[in-house]
């Protein structure tokens, strides 16, 4: 899509963390970090609660600041930005949490996804209506067809507040304001978050399925569903205690002792 | 049947992606339905104001005032006054000309009365602050607790500028908003570091302050307050009684002209800022700030922009309202002043304009209508609001949800 123009070779890398450290008061919330994400890949991030997936996430996009250590980018350090510099950049996210505004439509939702392709001037918001008005109409138009891959229903609901919409339609929204950016990496929280085995695997095939359309965008999942990490991510990242324990394919880390160790306990 | 038939289409679902020949069609018989019931909606309003202005006597007025009340009731249950706001929606311009109609109306019929005519300009000038409170409450979430002061400060900029220079009308009212903004703005930059609810705290504080450097100050004319000369634009002075066809008005008339037309310019600003990128922006700055700011929204941004716009809209309104009183004073703009226009607005329901408007009328003529409340004003005021906001939560006239070109 947009951002760049000739593809990139696969093993460039589109995020690089080196040491990258977090602390809240006297916790070590990242220990000494390196991840790196390449260019296309999905790269799983797994372990359990509280080793610091999210608050690797949070770093990344810029809502928590790193104590040490620094991410760079698509080339550009990142690790002093705001979130708003960072989202510049090409980075979107989903939460683990929704965060959906549920008192505004969905398509008033997904927009917020797309800040940084529209106009917010004020001559052409307030004067040129004309103009914004054909824009919103092929916004619109836009935001159906991305939503109609996911769910053709879920188009029809384009005007309806995003609390009319049920749970699995809501994740959908979520992962569609994240896209709909054209970012060129997208951080997901737990896809799978609240939803039955079905319905998870369902909304993975549609995720997968935009992607293809989109030519390969990198992601990086945060989840806990190892059949949708064996099934979705070329390679995976294990933390535990804020320290990266273990890297390399599912195949791979699920046969790794200190993996089952820290998740499973000694035996 | 045509009311029930634009009733029937009400919800905003309805109107938005099935465009099929069906639905055109049923919008099209519903056009008629829309219209009449604004129409009607728009000359029961006016109406009230005139009687509620009019009469003198306090029984007549009560039972006017119930009547009121069962006819705005019956119009709601009746899905009238949804199918007027669709209107609204769907043939602006249509409901444009119905409103400057009825607008004209309430004019002709109170031509000569000057309480009433000051009651009126006084209620849009209310409304025009209360816009302000809109766009920084309602639409971005920032508590204004210093609507007053910031009028007030609008009208102190006019009355010195009016009285130490030559500047004309429209300079010295545009001042006024421009000083209140630029104080606002410096207000609210230290709160732009900080989450959560400090713009209240930093307005309640410069709200309280503004009246105790108001009294204490020489220049400003401490708590006698100052003169301020009228208006004249264009060579034509406002104090000159203007007639029409033969018929004369007060020379008030001229304010409430001036006043309603400044108005409705905000009326129409505020509903583009509402429908354009820039009212989404402001909502998700409301309902999430770190979602919006990871999705690239600059907050600070759009929080600056909202509260400079509102105080803006106060500051040129207490210019005029200085020009229009000839005299203004600290006692005019108190703390008590601010907490009832932040009440206006959550009882005309947060975020929306024409609540707003209905919501003014209420606050501003019930206490001066209704003399023998006087004393229980408050107690009274506080009541009814308790009261609607456990009847509608969401104020008289809820926000609705935005739906873009009506398609």
């Amino acid at each position: 899509m947009s951002g760049h123009a000739a593809p990139p070779a696969k093993d460039t890398s589109l995020l690089m963390a080196s040491g990258l450290s977090v602390k809240f008061g006297g916790l070590l919330a990242l220990n000494a970090l390196d991840i790196e994400v390449k260019r296309g890949e999905i790269l799983g991030l797994i372990g359990p609660n509280g080793s610091g997936k999210t608050t690797f996430f949070n770093v990344i996009s810029g809502i928590y600041s790193a104590s040490s250590g620094n991410v760079v980018l698509d080339g550009q350090d990142t690790t002093t930005l705001r979130p708003q510099q960072i989202a510049a950049h090409g980075l979107a996210r989903t939460f683990q949490r929704s965060r959906l505004c549920l008192s505004l439509s969905v398509f008033d939702n997904l927009m917020l996804g797309a800040v940084r392709r529209l106009n917010s001037g004020l001559w052409y918001n307030l004067v040129r209506r004309g103009q914004l008005a054909a824009d919103i109409g092929s916004a619109a138009k836009e935001a159906r067809e991305l939503l109609a891959i996911f769910n053709p229903q879920l188009a029809d609901k384009l005007w309806q507040p995003a609390i009319s919409l049920g749970m699995i339609d809501r994740r959908r929204l979520e992962i569609c304001r994240a896209l709909i950016g054209r970012p060129k990496l997208v951080l997901l929280d737990e896809p799978s978050a609240g939803m039955t085995h079905d319905e998870t695997n369902q909304l993975m095939s549609e995720i997968l399925e935009v992607r293809r359309g989109l030519g390969g965008l990198t992601i990086v999942m945060v989840e806990h569903e190892m059949g949708l990490i064996e099934r979705a991510t070329d390679r995976c990242v294990v933390l535990n205690y804020g320290k990266k324990i273990c890297e390399g394919k599912y195949s791979q880390v699920a046969a790794d002792p200190q993996v089952r160790e820290a998740y499973l306990g000694k035996s | 049947m045509s009311f029930l038939s634009a009733n029937g289409a009400g919800g905003p679902e309805l109107f938005s992606s099935q465009v099929g020949s069906r639905m055109s069609f049923l919008s099209m018989k519903g056009k008629g339905g829309q219209i009449l019931s604004s129409v009607l909606v728009a000359a029961c309003v006016a109406c009230s104001l005139v009687a509620v202005l009019d009469i003198e006597d306090q029984r007549a007025l009560g039972i006017c005032i119930a009547v009121i009340a069962g006819v705005a009731f019956a119009l709601s249950k009746l899905g009238i006054v949804q199918a007027a706001e669709q209107a609204g929606v769907h043939h602006p311009w249509a409901v444009r000309c119905i409103i400057v109609a009825a607008f004209a109306g309430v004019l002709l019929v109170l031509r000569e009365n000057n309480f009433a005519l000051l009651m009126s300009a006084t209620i849009l000038i209310y409304a025009t602050v209360c816009l302000g409170l809109t766009i920084q409450t309602g639409f971005t979430g920032l508590f204004n607790f210093a609507g007053a002061a910031f009028l007030g400060t609008g009208g102190y900029t006019a009355a010195m500028l009016a009285n130490v220079t030559w500047l004309p009308d429209i300079i010295v009212i545009l001042s006024g908003g421009l000083i209140a903004a630029a104080l606002g703005t410096i207000l609210i930059l230290p709160v732009l570091r900080t989450r959560g609810h400090y713009a209240a705290l930093a307005t309640l504080a410069f709200g309280i302050l503004f009246y105790g450097f108001l009294e204490a100050n020489e220049l400003l004319g401490g708590p006698q307050g100052l003169k301020v000369p009228g208006i004249t634009i264009l060579g034509w002075d406002f104090a000159n009684e203007p007639t029409l066809g033969g018929i004369s008005f007060s020379f008030y008339a001229n304010y409430v002209v001036l006043i309603g037309a400044i108005f409705a310019v905000f009326m129409i600003f505020t509903r583009f800022v509402e429908r354009s990128w820039i009212g989404i922006w402001l909502d998700a700055v409301r309902l999430d700030e770190t979602a919006a700011s990871v999705f690239g929204l600059r907050v600070s941004l759009w929080k600056s922009f909202a509260f400079t716009t509102g105080n803006f809209l106060a500051g040129v309104m207490g210019a005029v309202y200085a020009k229009m009183t000839a005299f203004i004073a600290p006692a005019n703009f108190t703390f008590g002043d601010s907490l009832t226009l932040v009440s206006i607005v959550l009882l005309g329901g947060i975020g929306n304009r024409w609540g707003v408007l209905i919501a003014t009328m209420i606050v501003v003529l019930l206490p001066e209508k209704l003399q023998f409340i006087q004393e229980y004003r408050l107690l009274l005021f506080s009541c009814v609001i308790i009261g609607l906001l456990f009847v509608r939560p969401g104020g008289l006239l809820a926000r609705r949800v935005r739906v873009f070109g009506g398609q």
